[in-house]
């Protein structure tokens, strides 16, 4: 295979992993917070225990994600120096932001929440769980901020083929940044909804019913039900926003081939670049031109436009753009059903009244959050293609001259690793949930290890 | 707008602070981590305990240093990026293995706990073989030819046993009793590597350089630096000398192998920067040919001079919360 498309895989392998841990960090930290000052507020036991179950799951998550966003800033290096060769001047200064007013916030506060508790007074423990937060979320701003601009390039200029920055404010308001931030910030809100409700469900069901249980599994229903309404207005407003600076992605993921009107809403397709049609097509009739020109004549332009004169495609690879769109809007559809199904269950009759069936649905969608978001990121990502930077840099002009076999060789020995300790992590996530109650430092001694 | 001519040497120095700050405190944890062999389990358990509040902040150091060599000098960071590719796979993957370990061990099942301080070992171990392996590289030009693979073998190896040495250092600073006593014996094994180590990369870089070789022996510069290697001389002579007596009945002097051993990274740190300047990547690029431009660059610097002193600040303050001997750590 060719270093270009093995190179591709790897990064793509990297942020994927990467991306699972942010998306639960973000939001948990802001929940932690809130948990905290609950228990601040009313001094009932319960706030505090679901600190502290939850906590030990974002040290974990934390350091997941920590480890696995080092390994990518190494490889704008090593697999992409073309990246930073052409557009550093912008890349750069969004990336040095993320260092300094993210990343070490967030490292050394999460020291002192973590471990700080016994030892500052409890407002500047309070303050480090809210510094960690910020600190996350303004990692999460830059970095989204770095990526529209990718997609939406606005605000500078090109000098000998090399990008210059002229104007800071065009760039960090780039016309995708507001759109791309808010759907991210929510998927993350939804993520967390699920993480909490499931794994509460899952403790339901094993028979902890303890008052943080009961609560968790409220708490994970009602943001679940909060947001999905609110995400689903955003995830439009992004979809038409790609649509006015990146048709051709817009296009790939409604799998309409020629420019047109009454362009029918897809729900189930099998695209084929050779022959540039679709087959086995079920949709309704308009449907797309209705959402996305809100006007069932509505012309939307097609893949074909996108095809250079000498025949070169200029469009995204058109089928894992669809099938991504349409896994990422069947989760959300999922998560829309089963939280305002649990919340009209808790407003009726309780925890206490919920169905086996329904907390084990529940205890499935734990990591609903996981699959969306990563479906949401190949959609937006892979749509992309074949650019790097939208008519600036193509990922073939980035990437750096290095051996097949030698990528192939690191990319093997990532992706193993990544395999494992996905798979560690989900195991002590639920090893977690099973032991239940409060932090207790693990017994040192080897000869009191209970069977496991 | 700043000075073009003077902020490529701003953030070159800049860099060179956070890659001095790095060696220095991911060293010591993972020199830790290199460590956990010699370790009961009890033992193991107090160790991690004297790097846990610190261990994240300490790898974002990397994380700036790399972030300032990728946004400030773009051209250098692909040429030495990619020349020191396989060696940056082995550390970024020892990275990863360390940092998850640290909170697995604390979170899996028991019976896991043991993998996971392998994991833990093996981890810091890649990773201190992997850097000392790079800077072996880059003292040789970046330049994959069998001898000077060997030298950056040796240099990868004496890194490794440095990191222990501070690694103990930092236990012996931290903890008291059986463990401490320990911690002096591995500071004794320890020290030889940084003395080979700083002593290899000190006897190659001017003989690799005719340049270099220059800018140490010529007069008057060699009376001016003759110092360096002296300090450092009495330096390792003073360490022996404390290592012999510690651990000491009031526990005075606990401090001392670990300041020694920050001295001498830096003294090794400067002694470096002497030899490459203004080269960033050695004898090809200078620091001003590889700078991206002014406006980049001042964009970047003002937020850094107004973050950089309250990252200094809130660091300090973790280490003024965390101080004293290291006790079990608890989230509650």
């Amino acid at each position: 295979m060719d270093t270009l498309l093995l190179s591709r895989i790897q990064f793509a392998a990297n942020i994927s992993f990467h991306i699972l841990f942010p998306t639960i960090t973000i939001a948990l930290g802001w929940v932690l917070l809130f948990f905290k000052l609950r228990f601040n507020r009313t001094g009932e036991r319960k706030w505090m225990d679901l600190y502290l179950f939850w906590v030990k799951v974002f040290a974990l998550s934390f350091a997941l994600g920590v480890v696995s966003g080092i390994t990518m800033s190494f490889q704008f290096g090593t697999n992409w120096p073309g990246f930073m060769e052409v557009v550093g001047n912008v890349a750069g200064p969004l990336l040095a932001y993320e260092v300094l007013t993210a990343f070490f916030l967030e490292a050394v506060f999460l020291g002192i929440m973590l471990f700080g508790a016994s030892r500052v007074p409890g407002w500047l423990h309070t303050l480090a769980t809210f510094l960690v937060a910020f600190g996350t979320t303004m990692s999460a701003f830059w970095i989204l901020v770095l990526n529209s601009w990718m997609h939406t390039p606005v605000g500078h200029e090109l000098r000998d083929g090399i990008v210059h920055a002229v104007d800071w404010w065009a760039i960090i308001f780039n016309p995708s940044m507001p759109y791309r931030l808010s759907h991210m910030l929510l998927a993350s809100g939804l993520t967390v909804a699920f993480l909490i409700a499931g794994l509460s469900a899952w403790r339901w069901l094993r028979g902890h019913r303890g008052a943080e249980v009961e609560t968790g599994l409220r708490f994970g229903v009602i943001l679940g039900a909060v947001l999905i309404p609110i995400q689903i207005l955003a995830g439009d407003m992004h979809g038409l926003n790609t649509l006015e600076h990146q048709p051709a992605k817009v296009a790939a993921m409604e799998g309409n081939w020629e420019t047109q009107g009454n362009v029918p809403l897809l729900l189930f397709a099998l695209p084929d670049e050779e022959t540039r049609s679709n087959a086995f097509e079920v949709g309704i009739p308009s449907m797309a031109s209705v959402i996305l020109k809100h006007d069932p004549a509505g012309v939307v332009p097609g893949l074909n436009d996108f095809i250079t004169a000498e025949g070169e495609v200029m469009h995204p690879p058109v089928a894992p753009v669809f099938w991504s769109f349409r896994v990422m809007v069947g989760i959300g559809m999922l998560m829309l059903v089963i939280s305002w199904a649990g919340a009209w269950m808790l407003w009726r009759r309780g925890v206490e009244g919920m169905p086996r069936p329904y907390l084990w649905g529940l205890t499935g969608m734990t990591f609903a959050g996981w699959g969306a978001t990563l479906a949401g990121w190949y959609t937006t990502e892979i749509g992309r293609q074949p650019w790097l930077v939208q008519g600036v840099l193509t990922v073939e002009q980035a990437v750096g001259d290095i051996a097949g076999g030698m990528v192939l060789s690191t990319l093997l020995a990532y992706v193993a690793i990544y395999v494992a300790l996905l798979a560690a992590y989900v195991g002590v996530i639920f090893h977690l949930a099973r032991k239940g109650g409060r932090y207790d430092a693990p017994v040192a001694s080897p000869g009191m290890q209970p069977a496991e | 707008m700043f000075d073009p001519e003077a902020l490529p040497l701003i953030f070159a120095a800049l860099m060179g602070v956070s890659i001095l700050l790095y060696v220095v405190l991911d060293g010591f944890d993972l020199g830790v981590g290199l460590l956990f062999p010699f370790a009961e389990e009890a033992e193991r358990d107090r160790m991690i305990a004297s790097i846990g509040p610190f261990w994240d902040a300490n790898e974002t150091w990397l994380v700036l240093a790399i972030g300032i060599l990728l946004v400030a000098f773009p051209v250098a960071h692909g040429d030495i990026l990619t020349a020191l590719y396989l060696p940056v796979a082995v550390m970024l993957i020892g990275l990863i293995l360390r940092g998850v370990a640290f909170e697995f061990r604390a979170k899996a099942p028991l019976g896991h706990k043991r993998p996971w301080d392998a994991a833990f070992w093996a981890g810091s171990l890649m990773t201190a073989l992997a850097q000392g392996f790079m800077l072996g590289m880059y003292v040789m030009g970046l330049e994959w030819t069998w001898p000077k693979v060997a030298f950056a073998a040796l240099t990868a190896g004496a890194l490794a046993v440095a990191y222990s040495f501070i690694g103990a250092a930092w236990v012996i600073l931290k903890t008291d009793g059986v463990l401490q006593r320990k911690a002096v014996d591995w500071a004794k094994g320890g020290i030889w590597g940084m003395v080979l180590g700083m002593g290899a990369v000190s006897v190659a870089t001017p003989l690799v350089s005719a340049r270099i070789f220059d800018k140490w022996f010529r007069f008057p510069e060699i009376v001016a630096l003759a110092p360096l290697p002296l300090m450092s001389g009495l330096l390792v002579a003073l360490l022996w000398i404390a290592l012999r007596r510690l651990p000491t009945a009031n526990d005075s002097f606990a401090w001392f192998p670990f300041a020694g051993a920050v001295v001498l990274m830096v003294l090794g740190f400067f002694g470096m920067a002497y030899s490459f300047y203004p080269y960033i990547v050695p004898e090809q690029l200078t620091i001003w040919d590889a700078a991206a431009s002014t406006e980049s660059l001042s964009i970047i610097l003002v937020g850094t001079l107004v973050v950089l002193p309250m990252i200094l600040g809130y660091t300090v303050l973790a280490y003024v919360i965390f101080r004293g001997k290291a006790t079990k750590l608890s989230y509650d």
